[in-house]
């Protein structure tokens, strides 16, 4: 992956608040995608996961800052002006939420939602071309009957369904890059793996840069190609999906893995981390994963610890003890 | 949808007789003659007067007598004779109504346009000096009671800058056109008249704005508030990775949002004007039903008084059945079979 990669996020830094009395929540977070290419994002609720990747397309909430560099197509977009930065978002860019009965407007036929994401970027387009185009985006989405569905709204359709009109609005300007954020959470667990079949699908089909946020390591096993592990706002390790599988460098990944269900052991108490991630705010001197680390050291109590390469040059992690038998597992 | 509206209307006969025999209930535990505003005083004290004067107006029938009687003469369109004027009183409330209909319909449009105007902007610029502007521009629309606000901007538009004309419909000098709807607008329009129609136009501006500037606080505020929870949905944040931009996002997601629950309110409303209507009529010479209820009262002209009452329910049970149905077409979610 030598050429310049479709999205690359340097060094993002959101904080809250202004002056002395800025909380940061994304600590200097750094990733890159490859066209085509998966990556997971994984992290429990709070890690800044979500937000790192809201902020970096200027979606961030209200009163809250962003610094730092992204890249995307190798053109810098973080400091676009608001006008510039629209016509990226839903054109070359696309979105799905994890609620999808939320992220839909109720009183807007979804059809006509749709609809809009096509004439936000294409003025011109006639209201019969974009109803072929959005009845297409539906039957490539697998929604039966897709002409008269286009007349419904949000709540006369199933959480599945719902979730397939998002990603029908998120695909419909044919983008390069897609962000995914926990798009099956909300969805019942039978539905999820429909989903997420179909993400994939579309993924290899029309070439998406997919980045994948979720909470669930499961996931990203069948369908990420390398995954970033978030921790305090911050990628505490990233790896080729095989690799961090096989030989999870940090202890936080470690932990998201001994927490994730294991149905093979049924009767087995659910491993859990003890302690909950930082809030935004300055943090303590040293590994931000420390005092919820059973491996954790003096140094790790005292020195940030910086990011180690592992031996085959793959994977990165921020752990004083990554790669280092003996000392880690 | 039909069948909603259906059953919406199979009610209204009942609810209408409620309102009657409420009505008459209440009339009948006022205390004061009626007597006193048909004969003087010096015939009071002549008992053949007095009697002759009750067995006239039906006084000297029951309670419950008067009740079906009315009843029956109500269903021929018949609401008595007014005690003052001496003229059918449905006569006289349809010769007064449009101009009160005209009068609040356009305090309506004026004060739910300047509220939702107002509480937009005051959500979307929120904790700026445009949200405090618009905060106290709500607040003495919504705390100064119209007849003060009526006068005092009489006095200042009219008398002390000229600007605005005073009391009245029309020019004094102008000639009324012919009667269709009773709503002076639209006559001169019907008439074809469109200098009388800016003339029409200009007399209502200051009392509809008085009126209509007594429900633009509450719904401004309503609208701030909905407007502001809405923002924050996820759906918004949908809108904008679509690539809208900011005044799209405002208008075609969050407004539609924010109107539902604010019609009910703008219904409500158009009730708490007819009642305001009443004090803006007497202060801007408005021949309407307000001032027509304000001198019933005054003379205890029964029959008068429940006509203007009936006729008041009957709008407002129309106003209500009508934001009710407006609700459900703007909100999806409660659309019934």
């Amino acid at each position: 992956m030598s050429h310049t990669p479709l999205f690359e996020v340097s060094d993002l830094r959101v904080s809250f608040g202004r002056g002395a009395a800025a909380r940061e929540a994304v600590r200097g977070l750094s990733l890159s995608l490859a066209a085509g290419e998966v990556l997971g994002i994984v992290g429990e609720s709070g890690s800044g996961k979500s937000l790192a990747m809201l902020s970096a397309l200027g979606l961030n909430p209200e009163g809250s800052e962003v610094r730092g560099s992204v890249r995307f197509q190798g053109r810098e977009i973080a400091e676009l002006p608001r006008a510039a930065l629209q016509k990226i978002r839903g054109a070359q860019i696309g979105m799905v939420f994890q609620d999808p009965l939320s992220s839909l407007n109720p009183v807007m036929r979804v059809g006509a939602q749709i609809m809009e994401a096509l004439y936000l970027h294409n003025p011109r387009l006639t209201r019969r071309e974009a109803e072929e185009r959005a009845t297409e985006l539906f039957e490539r989405v697998a929604i039966a009957q897709a002409r008269d569905r286009l007349r419904a709204f949000p709540h006369e359709f199933s959480g599945g369904m719902r979730q397939r009109v998002m990603i029908a609005m998120a695909i419909a300007n044919t983008p390069a890059l897609l962000i995914a954020d926990e798009p099956t959470t909300a969805l019942d667990v039978t539905v999820q793996a429909q989903i997420m079949e179909m993400l994939s699908d579309l993924q290899k089909r029309l070439n998406l840069g997919l980045v994948l946020i979720t909470h669930d390591l499961g996931v990203l096993a069948g369908y990420a190609d390398r995954v970033a592990v978030v921790y305090a706002g911050q990628v505490v390790e990233q790896a080729p999906v095989h690799a961090l599988f096989a030989r999870p460098a940090h202890p936080y990944t470690r932990g998201l893995m001994a927490a994730s269900a294991d149905l093979s052991q049924p009767g087995e108490a659910l491993y859990s981390i003890p302690g909950t991630p930082p809030p935004a705010g300055p943090l303590p001197p040293g590994c931000p994963f420390a005092p919820r680390c059973d491996r954790a050291g003096a140094i790790c109590r005292e020195t940030p610890p910086p990011l180690r390469r592992a031996p085959d040059g793959a994977a990165e992690a921020r752990c004083h003890f990554a790669w280092q038998d003996g000392e880690c597992r | 949808m039909t069948g909603y509206i259906l059953r919406r209307l199979l009610a209204m006969p009942f609810l209408i007789l409620g309102i009657i025999t409420l009505t008459f209930a209440l009339t009948s535990v006022t205390r004061g003659d009626p007597l006193a505003g048909i004969i003087s005083d010096r015939q009071m004290t002549n008992p053949e007067v007095v009697a002759a004067a009750k067995a006239r107006w039906g006084l000297d029938k029951s309670l419950p007598e008067r009740y079906v009687t009315y009843l029956g003469n109500l269903m021929s369109g018949d609401m008595g004779t007014s005690f003052i004027t001496r003229r059918p009183v449905a006569q006289d409330v349809m010769a007064r109504l449009p101009a009160t209909l005209e009068l609040v319909t356009a305090a309506m449009i004026f004060g739910a346009g300047a509220g939702i105007t107002l509480g937009v902007v005051a959500a979307v610029w929120r904790n700026t000096i445009v949200d405090h502007l618009a905060r106290l521009l709500a607040l003495i629309g919504a705390s100064i009671p119209v007849f003060w606000m009526g006068l005092a901007l009489l006095y200042l538009f009219s008398v002390q800058w000229g600007v605005l004309p005073g009391p009245g419909r029309l020019d004094p000098r102008a000639t009324t056109p012919p009667q269709v709807t009773g709503f002076m607008t639209l006559d001169t329009l019907i008439a074809g008249d469109l200098r009388l129609f800016g003339n029409a136009l200009y007399h209502l501006l200051l009392p509809a704005g008085v009126l209509g500037w007594s429900v633009a606080g509450t719904i401004s505020r309503l609208v701030r508030a909905n407007m502001i929870e809405i923002l924050h949905r996820e759906f918004i944040t949908t809108a904008r990775a679509k690539g809208a931009g900011e005044l799209r996002v405002v208008l075609r997601h969050a407004l539609r949002n924010t109107l539902v629950p604010t019609l009910t309110v703008i219904g409500y409303s158009f009730a708490y004007l007819l009642t305001g209507a009443v004090l803006t009529e007497t202060i801007f010479s408005w021949p309407g039903m307000g001032s027509y209820a304000v001198s019933a009262a005054r003379g205890l002209d029964y029959p008068a008084i429940i006509g203007v009452t009936i006729v008041g329910g009957v709008i407002f049970l129309i106003t209500n059945l009508v934001t009710d149905i407006a609700y459900v077409i703007a909100n999806p979610r409660v659309r019934p079979g």
